[in-house]
């Protein structure tokens, strides 16, 4: 079944009191941070602070991501080693321009995972893209190693650098997003839009995520536990979307019994795109747990 | 001391020295009533009489006030309170000891007591409440010579209708008054809204004073304790700061985990079908309880239910409510925030009610009785059901009873809502601290990890098990409170009991022990 991967809740690793009360918030994944999150006095004492907490929660089904420090820094390095040995599965890599990016956190990964009996291979990446230059290398970094699993778009490194504000209209942001997600499919990895930080425009929040479902992101990044609920609503298929998906997938069955060409559903027309939309359909209505 | 097995499985005493014979609790309307009320004296006021005084030390004087008697106050301006400290620094300049105060409740703005209590000028608390350094220097230190008796509100109706407690006299804050002692906290710059508790203290009191800031030309109107029930009247230059009503209790929450304890809570009581045309609601204070009626409305203005009343504790949230039409009524008596005062200045369905009207178990009726919703909070809840919301983890009492027991047991459904840990404490264990709100009147207890229902409602347990909601047993909630802290440490007691918890009814739910440092 597909992994789900419609919120990605952040949540600081220097506030040890957010590492058990996250999870109550239900996001498919939590990105425990360590890079903007905390202060940079703080940095060695939240990854000890993350290593217990990985070891001692049970996060149940949510996919645990941790944000790493960049490899350039003097932290990053020891944040994966780390992390690793703690436990952690999944790594998201900040500021990320370039395949050559991608490959150092693999050969670190390899290395870590050797010297700790771990399957090579088996820590998987997230990569931020967060520059000009991470969105028109966009491909080349999803398909630089196995590893990585998705890719997700940060819009404030994005306009800091082009120099533009970012509108609530997201114009600005219309060619990376859409590259992105591109991208994203032909590597055939998740991709992961950026957040959304007035938190208290729930209304604004909601409409950039019926945008991004709209455009074909997998999923949104959220940085307060209100947008996990709001996500989910919108990225999860509703009870007449998987209906229909179902008289679809049943139709098509009984044409293929039957060797019959070309059918109709409700009126129009079934093809193979429409059937594949409807089984994915039909597998997110599965791992969103509407559909038994 | 000797000392007997109460209903609640609490081992309370049968008798205490100064405070006289004690009933231990039997069940929750299992009290025998019999009697007639206490009377109110007859007095004699001629046309001539002059009831406007120079000043408090004036009114004391009048009343007669002396060694040993009882004063009562009401708490509508909380924090805010100036008159209470007002009148109890006057008492102890002209010397008078032994005084027993019965306020309806006590503050942050009464820590000044503290002082009086040492010196002897007060040795008798009869309160829904103690916070802050009082209620550190009673639990710890034992500075009062006798026990606090905790009333709930409605307890506190019935104990002073029924001769229970006798006022000698009672101080009333005023926000708008004339010379005769017309009076309502409705108008004026310190309005504090619906005037519930002192309208009972005004009936029963053997003397009665009304203090203001807002002397108005007679007659004062609206009139919520007529001039026929007072005695004297006193003007001082501020009775309090209205400002600090709201603070504390009553905040509006942005806290995600209350926010989702809110949203869980509202889930239930849809599912429990009450939520339907002309159901009855109320909401006692803490971030999650009042969050529950903003999650409430959207259902309501979905279905297009329209609630017969909302009660309380009036807060903006029921206001909001009551302005939408969502609910045709809200019932007062006390008024909790800004918001909740200027609603209740201009809007003529928010209707203001005595504190015996709303919870007097001992009358011919109370609101508390007609609701169908009551959602509380709670500083701990037991695999029983028990409720604490007097004491802390640590012993030391923090809290107030309030209308908590009333419409626990009032309620077709009472919720209680919860985290469950606060700073790495659990608040779901074994044995509460101290028992406030016996559990056979909490129907379902609701935190941000899981929602357990009382096994006496076998139907909604199976309604709410069909649910995505997150139902499991309580002991399955302690435990898993207990898996991210830990058992709690047990406080050591001391023998000395600071506080007697009396149930609405006047038996004795529990008692409060001193804290061993």
């Amino acid at each position: 079944m597909k992994k789900l991967r419609r919120t990605m809740l952040f949540c600081p690793a220097s506030e040890p009191k957010m590492f058990y009360n996250t999870p109550v918030y239900h996001p498919d994944c939590i990105i425990f941070d360590l890079e903007d999150a905390v202060a940079y006095a703080e940095k060695d004492s939240a990854r000890d602070l993350l290593c217990e907490a990985v070891k001692t929660l049970d996060f149940k089904d949510i996919e645990i991501f941790v944000r790493i420090n960049p490899l350039y820094t003097a932290f990053g390095e020891t944040d994966v080693r780390e992390i690793v040995k703690a436990g952690v599965r999944n790594i998201r890599l900040p500021m990320c321009e370039t395949a050559e990016d991608v490959k150092k956190l693999e050969a670190l990964l390899t290395e870590v995972e050797k010297e700790n009996n771990i399957d090579v291979g088996a820590v998987k990446v997230q990569c931020a893209i967060e520059t000009p230059k991470g969105v028109l290398n966009a491909l080349a970094i999803a398909t630089a190693s196995p590893r990585v699993v998705s890719i997700s778009f940060g819009a404030e490194d994005y306009t800091r650098i082009l120099g533009v504000d970012r509108t609530k209209t997201a114009k600005e942001l219309a060619y990376a997003r859409s590259y992105i997600v591109l991208a994203a499919s032909v590597a055939n990895v998740d991709a992961i839009d950026t957040v959304w930080s007035d938190v208290s425009d729930i209304e604004g929040f909601k409409a950039e995520v019926q945008e991004a479902k709209i455009m074909g992101f997998s999923g949104k990044s959220c940085v307060h536990p209100a947008q996990v609920k709001e996500v989910h609503k919108i990225f999860t298929p509703s009870q007449e979307e998987v209906e229909k998906s179902l008289r679809i997938i049943e139709a098509a069955k009984e044409a293929e019994e039957k060797g019959i060409g070309v059918i109709t559903v409700d009126g129009k027309m079934v093809d193979v795109p429409v059937i594949q939309k409807a089984e994915r359909i039909i597998s997110l209505a599965k791992a969103a747990k509407v559909l038994k | 001391m000797e000392f007997v097995k109460n209903k609640a499985g609490r081992m309370v005493p049968t008798y205490i020295e100064g405070i006289g014979e004690l009933k231990p609790f039997n069940g929750i309307f299992d009290a025998e009533v019999a009697g007639r009320r206490h009377g109110a004296i007859n007095s004699k006021v001629v046309p001539t009489d002059q009831k406007l005084l120079g000043s408090i030390r004036e009114a004391i004087e009048k009343t007669g006030l002396k060694d040993g008697m009882t004063v009562s106050f009401h708490h509508h301006l909380r924090n805010g309170d100036y008159v209470l400290m007002m009148v109890m620094d006057e008492i102890a300049n002209m010397g008078i000891k032994d005084i027993t105060i019965c306020s309806s409740s006590l503050t942050n703005a009464h820590e000044g007591l503290i002082e009086h209590i040492k010196s002897g000028v007060v040795t008798g608390l009869h309160t829904s409440g103690l916070r802050g350094n009082i209620a550190k220097e009673i639990t710890t230190n034992c500075i009062l010579p006798k026990p606090v008796i905790f009333r709930t509100h409605g307890g506190r109706a019935r104990a002073i209708e029924s001769g229970e407690v006798k006022i000698d006299v009672a101080f009333i804050a005023a926000s708008c008054c004339d010379e005769m002692g017309n009076m309502n906290g409705k108008l004026g710059k310190s309005a504090f809204g619906a005037m519930g508790y002192p309208m009972v203290d005004a009936q029963y009191a053997d003397k009665v004073v009304a203090i203001t800031d807002n002397l108005v030309p007679y007659p004062a109107y609206p009139i919520s304790i007529p001039q026929y029930l007072v005695d004297y009247v006193v003007v001082v230059e501020e009775i309090g700061d209205p400002s600090l009503i709201s603070a504390g209790a009553t905040r509006v929450t942005q806290n995600p985990l209350e926010l989702l304890i809110a949203e869980y809570a509202s889930e239930v009581l849809i599912q429990s079908g009450l939520v339907k045309e002309g159901f009855s609601f109320q909401a006692g204070s803490g971030g999650a309880s009042l969050a529950v009626a903003k999650f409430l409305r959207d259902y309501m203005k979905e279905n297009n239910i329209v609630g017969s009343f909302a009660s309380g504790g009036a807060t903006s949230y029921l206001v909001e409510l009551l302005e939408e039409g969502l609910f045709r009524t809200l019932l007062d008596t006390q008024t909790f925030d800004a918001k909740a005062a200027t609603s209740f200045m201009r809007n003529e369905n928010h209707v203001e009610m005595s504190a015996s009207m709303y919870a007097n178990p001992h009358n011919k009726g109370c609101v508390a009785n007609k609701l169908d919703i009551m959602i509380l909070s709670a500083t701990e809840v037991d695999v029983h059901y028990n409720v604490n919301v007097m004491t802390a983890s640590t012993g030391v009492i923090m809290g107030a009873q309030g209308g908590h027991p009333d419409t626990a047991a009032g309620a077709k459904l009472t919720v209680v809502v919860a985290p469950l840990m606060r700073k790495r404490i659990p608040i779901v264990v074994d044995e509460v601290t101290t028992v406030v709100t016996p559990g056979e009147t909490v129907d379902v207890v609701v935190t941000e990890r899981g929602i357990a229902v009382n096994p006496k409602n076998a139907e909604l347990l199976q309604t709410l098990k069909k649910t995505n909601l997150p139902v499991m047993t309580i002991e399955e909630l302690k435990n898993l409170a207990e898996n991210f802290t830990g058992k709690p440490e047990k406080v050591t007691f001391g023998d000395k009991i600071v506080g007697i918890i009396e149930y609405r009814d006047g038996t004795v739910m529990d008692v409060i022990r001193n804290v061993v440092k």
